[in-house]
C-alpha cells in the first residue's frame, strides 16, 4: 500500500484507441469522444478539436464522475456505469471504462442519444479490453524517466516557483 | 505516480492541498494563480458556494515546460476544509501523488487541525495510499497573527511522526529546510520520521512558494 498506482499511455495504446473511437464517430455523427482518467487527467481526444479548455474539462469529468459514483452507492447501486447531460445544442454521454477511465462523447442535434447510447455499448467493450491489458502490462511493469529528467525538472522548478 | 502519457509526450501530477476549513488553502492556489506567469498556468476553477467557501474542490494546472520531450504538468487542488464536506474530500484524493496539508496556526484552531489531519490520514486509508510513503508537506499558515500557537507546539501536536520500520531508512536525515533540524531521527530507541514543515502567510504569499517547490520536487523524485 503506496501511493497510486502507474500507468502509462503508449502510442500503440494511442493508436488503438483512436481507431475504436474514429469509427464510433464516424457510425453516430458525434462531434467529439475524450478519455479522461478518475483522477481529472485527459487522456486523449478525437474528432473535432474542443474549444474549451480540455485539462479543465478532464478536471471537472472526473469529479462529476466520482460524485455520481457516490450518488449510486447511497442508492444501494455499485455504480452509475453511464452518465447523460443534456443541453439545448449540446449534450455529453459519460461511461465508465475498466473503471479507471471514464469515456466522454460530445454531440450535437446532428445525432441522437438513442444512436449515441446503441453504438457506445460495443465501444466500451472494445476500450475496457485495451485498457484492462494496458493496466495488467503497467502492474508487472511501470516504466519511469530517465534519470537526467530529474534534475533538469527540478531546475525548471526553480525557476517557475522562484529558487 | 498517475500516468506518463508517451503518446501526448505529457505527464501529469496531481497535488492536493488538505486542512482544516478556513485554513488558507484557496488563498495558497490563489497566489500561485497570481504569481505565476499566465503562460505558464491555466484557468483556475472554484466549485464554492455563495459565500465562497469551498464546496467541491478548487483546481489549477500549472505548466512547468517541456524536459526531455515531456510536457511536464502540475494540477494543484483544493479540497472543502468544513468536516461535513467528507464524501466530496475524499474523491478528490483520488491518484494524488503529494499532500500539502494546510495547517491554521491559531491557537483556538488547533484541535481543527489534528482532525483534518486524522481524516486525511483515514481517507488515503480507504483509497488504499499511505500518507508516509508519498510526497507530503506541511505547512503552518498565518505566522503573522498574534494568537499563533509556537511551531514547535503545532510540530509536536499536528506532524509528530510515523515510526520508520524498514531498516533502510533508520538513519538520521536533517531537515534541509531548518538548520540544525531533523526529518529522520532515533528517540527511546525508535526511527521517527515526520514531514517537512514550512512557515506561511498565505495572504501576502509568504512561504507558499517555498511549500509549492518542497513538494513538487518530492513528487519529480517519484518519476524515476
Amino acid at each position: 500500500m503506496t501511493g497510486a498506482s502507474s500507468w502509462s499511455f503508449r502510442e500503440d495504446d494511442s493508436r488503438r484507441i483512436h481507431g475504436i473511437l474514429r469509427g464510433f464517430l464516424g457510425e453516430t455523427n458525434a462531434r467529439t469522444a475524450l478519455i479522461v482518467d478518475r483522477t481529472g487527467q485527459l487522456v486523449a481526444t478525437v474528432g473535432e478539436a474542443p474549444a474549451f479548455d480540455p485539462t479543465a474539462f478532464a478536471s471537472l469529468t472526473a469529479a462529476d464522475f466520482s460524485a455520481n459514483d457516490q450518488l449510486a452507492r447511497m442508492l444501494g447501486e455499485a455504480e452509475f456505469g453511464a452518465l447523460f447531460h443534456q443541453g439545448e445544442r449540446e449534450s455529453m454521454y459519460l461511461a465508465d471504462v475498466a473503471r479507471r477511465v471514464i469515456l466522454v462523447v460530445l454531440f450535437d442535434n446532428r445525432t441522437t442519444l438513442g444512436l449515441v447510447k446503441l453504438r457506445v455499448k460495443p465501444v466500451v467493450g472494445q476500450l475496457n479490453q485495451v485498457f484492462t491489458e494496458m493496466f495488467d502490462r503497467d502492474g508487472r511493469s511501470a516504466p519511469g524517466v530517465e534519470s537526467a529528467f530529474l534534475g533538469e525538472a527540478e531546475g525548471e522548478i526553480d525557476k517557475l516557483f522562484g529558487s | 505516480m498517475s500516468m506518463i502519457n508517451y503518446a501526448s509526450r505529457e505527464i501529469n501530477c496531481k497535488l492536493v492541498y488538505y486542512g482544516p476549513g478556513l485554513g488558507g488553502k484557496t488563498t495558497n492556489l490563489e497566489f500561485v494563480y497570481n504569481k505565476v506567469a499566465p503562460g505558464s498556468r491555466g484557468k483556475m476553477i472554484s466549485l464554492a458556494t455563495e459565500t465562497e467557501r469551498t464546496l467541491f474542490f478548487d483546481f489549477l494546472p500549472v505548466d512547468l515546460g517541456t524536459i526531455r520531450g515531456f510536457k511536464v504538468k502540475f494540477h494543484l487542488y483544493t479540497v472543502p476544509g468544513q468536516v461535513y464536506y467528507n464524501a466530496s474530500r475524499k474523491l478528490i484524493l483520488k491518484g494524488v501523488d503529494g499532500v500539502v496539508f494546510v495547517a491554521d496556526s491559531q491557537i483556538e484552531r488547533m484541535d481543527a487541525n489534528i482532525e483534518a489531519m486524522q481524516n486525511l490520514y483515514e481517507n488515503m486509508v480507504q483509497h488504499g495510499y499511505d500518507l508516509t510513503k508519498i510526497p507530503f508537506a506541511v505547512q503552518y499558515n498565518k505566522r503573522d497573527l498574534p494568537n499563533a500557537a509556537p511551531v514547535a507546539e503545532l510540530q509536536a501536536a499536528v506532524n509528530p511522526g510515523w515510526a520508520v520500520d524498514e531498516p533502510a531508512k533508520q538513519r538520521q536525515v536533517a531537515d534541509p529546510y531548518h538548520d540544525s533540524e531533523l526529518l529522520v531521527w532515533q528517540q527511546d530507541g525508535h526511527w521517527v520520521e515526520r514531514a517537512p514543515y514550512f512557515e506561511a502567510v498565505a495572504v501576502t504569499g509568504e512561504g507558499v512558494f517555498d511549500t509549492l517547490k518542497a513538494i513538487s520536487k518530492s513528487v519529480v523524485k517519484t518519476l524515476g
